[in-house]
């Protein structure tokens, strides 16, 4: 006989069950009682944050440093409403996020009552799934098939809306192992025929490459391994997506650097120019593809995702193959092997030789100064001083982010959070909560811009509370970066509202939450300040004053193709036309 | 000869030449069964809302009361690529059991019924009935000045009878929309 207990037992039961350790939140009246429950025991660490958009990015960050899912618990009314952010968030870049939030009671739901909002409603489009609960006996279930759907499959954030009536009142506790999660069960192993053709192809690939993505990272730390031994054994050249990055690693022989937009020119040209693309884990969002009608022409593309609604949405492939990425390359690694290991070597060495050639353009070389601290500089010496550290990278959104994907390295999976799909200003700062929640011996730094580190700033108070020693790397611009630099490429140097006319002071700024503030200005002094930051036990915030109209390259110009990039600022005249002009 | 018609590539014409790359859109009927739900239907006319799908026709209502589940079938109109992600997209929401495209996946039948109410005196009220008995349309109320017929059948047949009764005093309709079914087994 199960035992008995209120709602808010249940869930706190039902959360233990599952293996929860931590929970983002914040009270309100609607969950007391579930606050109530989580007063009366020690086993699950509930993060106080100041704002619950910085639990729902503090969860993503604990979720995609760890592979565990992120919990976020928050009331009624506004706590709901303000978790649309990080739910979109996490829905664009598959992150695996369990939301509950309280509601009114259900006697009084319609009556526009004091914090009511319709949260499942609001939240529809925005989660995988969401659920009300009427009745405490479906709650333990609910629970359960929550974390079963937002970490099975593609993963994504799902909801569970409570009234607070539900929460007090009584029922029988239903174990996880009695949940039947049958009805839910995308497809893991993909068609091994469609891997066959697929290894054909690749077989006779002359100039083949592989571009994998965030699906990668997602499938688990195996997946990595998996297509570093298919890179290295084939001498296929690899390229990533931003939310792949780490997956095969920036120090490997292999590496072409991140793609698309803001990719490597040798990491484009390869994926214009290729015969075989094998699409592992990617979407082909329209940041990597550019002009679609341009992308890529003359290959053989092999689309590798679990979710079939990637397949032939943006760009039509040649073999799809449905199925989790760890399970899809296994196949079809045994295929190819079974097969006698068949690459036409000479053909992929003159491609090698082809983009070497174009790695030889260094188009990641910037002008350095010695009196003003060039971004990419920055980040040049952070990486420099923290390769070899347990390093753990969150980024806000905008030009650093790009410089951060473009200049720092990562050789692991998980180790690298940033916002991809949505590009939420204000993700990294309580990213880099929740990575340090996880990782509590590790160093987790938070490249940011000035603009966008105010977006979420309050979280400051929350690592100062759990001593979470998260350090902020601020590239200081006065400006809204990327803003700006479209302003200059699209709208006559009219910079309409991308300054920042009244910045905090922040070092005074971290003093007051009872952190450490640096300010650093001149390029002689960067290293001390960062092993300053580096040495301080405790967060900080350094305010790293950067060269202020620094544009960040190479870029593809919205509206064009992969081998249309522009290098620097002697480029950019006229680089946009007019339909370009209209696109994001 | 055997005319290949592939239903809604050739409304227009009776035979099927297009190519399944080109861009000119066609109708598809999609019957999708799914657990009856709270918010199930919210949730299917959200994903057609926000991604910027059309629906020509939408019935819903709930076929096996012990099961909880309900058939829903949608008219949809698209490109082949939009029919295909609008599919996939179905698939993705949890309470979907089923989608089946009954335009692709052989020969179904399409039925549609609809009430309308014709006023009219004299020669135009004859005319109505005359004309309702050659569409087999029942005659569900009657006042000495009006008529409520009820009349079942593919929407074409609905749209023609709805022509005719315009001049003849159509003063109200109400539509079901289409329940749509794949012949054979």
């Amino acid at each position: 006989m199960s035992r008995e207990m209120t709602g808010a037992q249940i869930v706190v039961e039902a959360l233990k069950e599952q293996g929860v350790d931590t929970i983002f939140g914040y009270p309100g009246g609607a969950v007391l009682p579930i606050y109530d429950a989580i007063f009366q025991q020690n086993d699950i660490k509930h993060i106080l944050v100041r704002h619950e958009q910085g639990a729902t990015h503090a969860a993503e960050g604990y979720a995609r440093s760890t592979g565990k899912p992120g919990v976020v618990l928050v009331t009624s009314g506004p706590g709901a409403t303000n978790v649309v952010t990080g739910m979109t968030d996490a829905l664009m870049d598959s992150i695996p996020m369990i939301v509950l939030s309280g509601q009114v009671p259900t006697f009084m739901i319609g009556n526009d009552a004091f914090q009511e909002a319709d949260t499942v409603g609001i939240t529809r489009p925005c989660s995988k799934h969401n659920w009300l609960v009427k009745d405490t006996a479906d709650l333990a279930e609910t629970i359960h098939q929550a974390f079963h759907i937002a970490t099975s499959g593609r993963p994504g954030p799902v909801l569970v809306d409570i009234p607070k009536d539900v929460q007090f009142a009584s029922a029988p506790y239903k174990a996880k192992a009695k949940t039947s999660t049958a009805r839910y069960q995308p497809q893991v192993k993909g068609d091994i025929e469609a891997i066959t053709r697929a290894v054909e192809a690749f077989e006779q690939a002359e100039r083949p490459i592989i571009y994998s993505g965030g699906g990668v990272i997602n499938s688990g730390v195996a997946s990595s391994q998996l297509l570093r031994e298919l890179v290295t054994s084939s001498n296929s050249p690899i390229t990533s997506t931003l939310m792949g990055l780490g997956a095969y690693p920036a120090s490997g022989d292999n590496w072409l650097g991140m793609l698309g937009m803001h990719g490597t020119v040798e990491a484009n040209l390869a994926m214009h120019g290729c015969d075989f693309m094998l699409c592992v884990g990617a979407r082909f969002d329209d940041r990597i593809t550019g002009r679609t009608d341009a992308f890529s022409p003359d290959s053989f593309k092999v689309h590798m995702d679990i979710d079939p609604s990637s397949i032939n949405k943006i760009i039509r492939v040649d073999v799809p193959i449905i199925g989790d990425i760890g399970h899809i390359l296994e196949d079809f690694l045994k295929v190819w092997k079974a097969r006698g290991r068949k690459t036409k070597s000479a053909a992929i060495k003159k491609w090698w030789s082809q983009i070497n050639e174009w790695q030889a353009r260094n188009c990641l070389d910037f002008t350095n100064s010695d009196t003003i601290i060039k971004p990419q500089h920055a980040l040049q010496r952070l990486e420099e001083l923290t390769k070899n550290m347990d390093r753990y990278i969150t980024t806000e959104v905008g030009q650093h982010q790009m410089w951060a994907a473009q200049y720092l390295n990562f050789d692991d999976p998980h180790r690298f959070m940033t916002s991809g799909g949505l590009g939420t200003m204000g993700y990294g700062l309580p990213a880099s909560v929740g990575v340090q929640v996880a990782h509590p011996e590790a160093l987790v730094i938070n490249i940011a811009g000035d603009a966008s580190f105010q977006m979420n700033m309050q979280e400051m108070a929350t690592a100062i509370q759990f001593n979470l020693p998260v350090k902020q790397f601020i590239l200081n611009n006065e400006r809204l970066g990327m803003v700006r630099q479209w302003q200059q490429l699209l709208h006559g140097e009219r910079y309409s509202q991308s300054w920042s006319e009244s910045l905090p002071d922040f070092v005074k700024l971290a003093e007051a939450f009872g952190a450490k503030g640096i300010l650093v200005s001149d390029p002689a002094d960067l290293d001390e300040a960062i092993k300053e930051m580096l040495a301080y036990d405790g967060p900080v915030i350094l305010d790293c004053v950067v060269e202020k109209h620094e544009n960040c390259f190479p870029m593809i110009p919205s509206g064009k193709a992969h081998n249309e990039m522009i290098l620097c600022d002697e480029e950019t005249a006229d680089a946009i036309d007019a339909a370009g002009k209209s696109r994001v | 000869m055997t005319l290949h018609l592939k239903k809604g590539s050739s409304r227009k014409s009776a035979y099927d030449l297009k190519n399944p790359l080109d861009e000119l859109e066609e109708t598809h009927t999609l019957a999708v069964l799914v657990d009856n739900e709270a918010g199930v239907l919210a949730r299917v006319i959200g994903l057609f809302s926000g991604r910027g799908y059309n629906i020509d026709s939408l019935t819903v209502a709930e076929t096996d009361a012990e099961g909880h589940r309900s058939r829903i079938t949608i008219v949809t109109t698209g490109t082949p690529a939009v029919i295909e992600q609008i599919k996939a997209q179905l698939g993705l929401i949890i309470p979907v059991y089923r989608v089946n495209d009954l335009t692709v996946e052989g020969p179904s039948v399409e039925r549609e019924m609809a009430l309308l109410k014709v006023a009219g005196k004299g020669e135009k009220r004859v005319e109505a009935m005359r004309l309702a008995d050659i569409f087999r349309a029942n005659v569900v109320d009657s006042t000495l000045e009006s008529f409520v017929f009820e009349i079942t059948g593919a929407p074409e047949k609905i749209d023609a009878f709805t022509d005719l009764m315009r001049p003849l005093g159509l003063c109200d309709i109400a539509r079901t929309g289409v329940a749509a079914m794949a012949r054979g087994i």
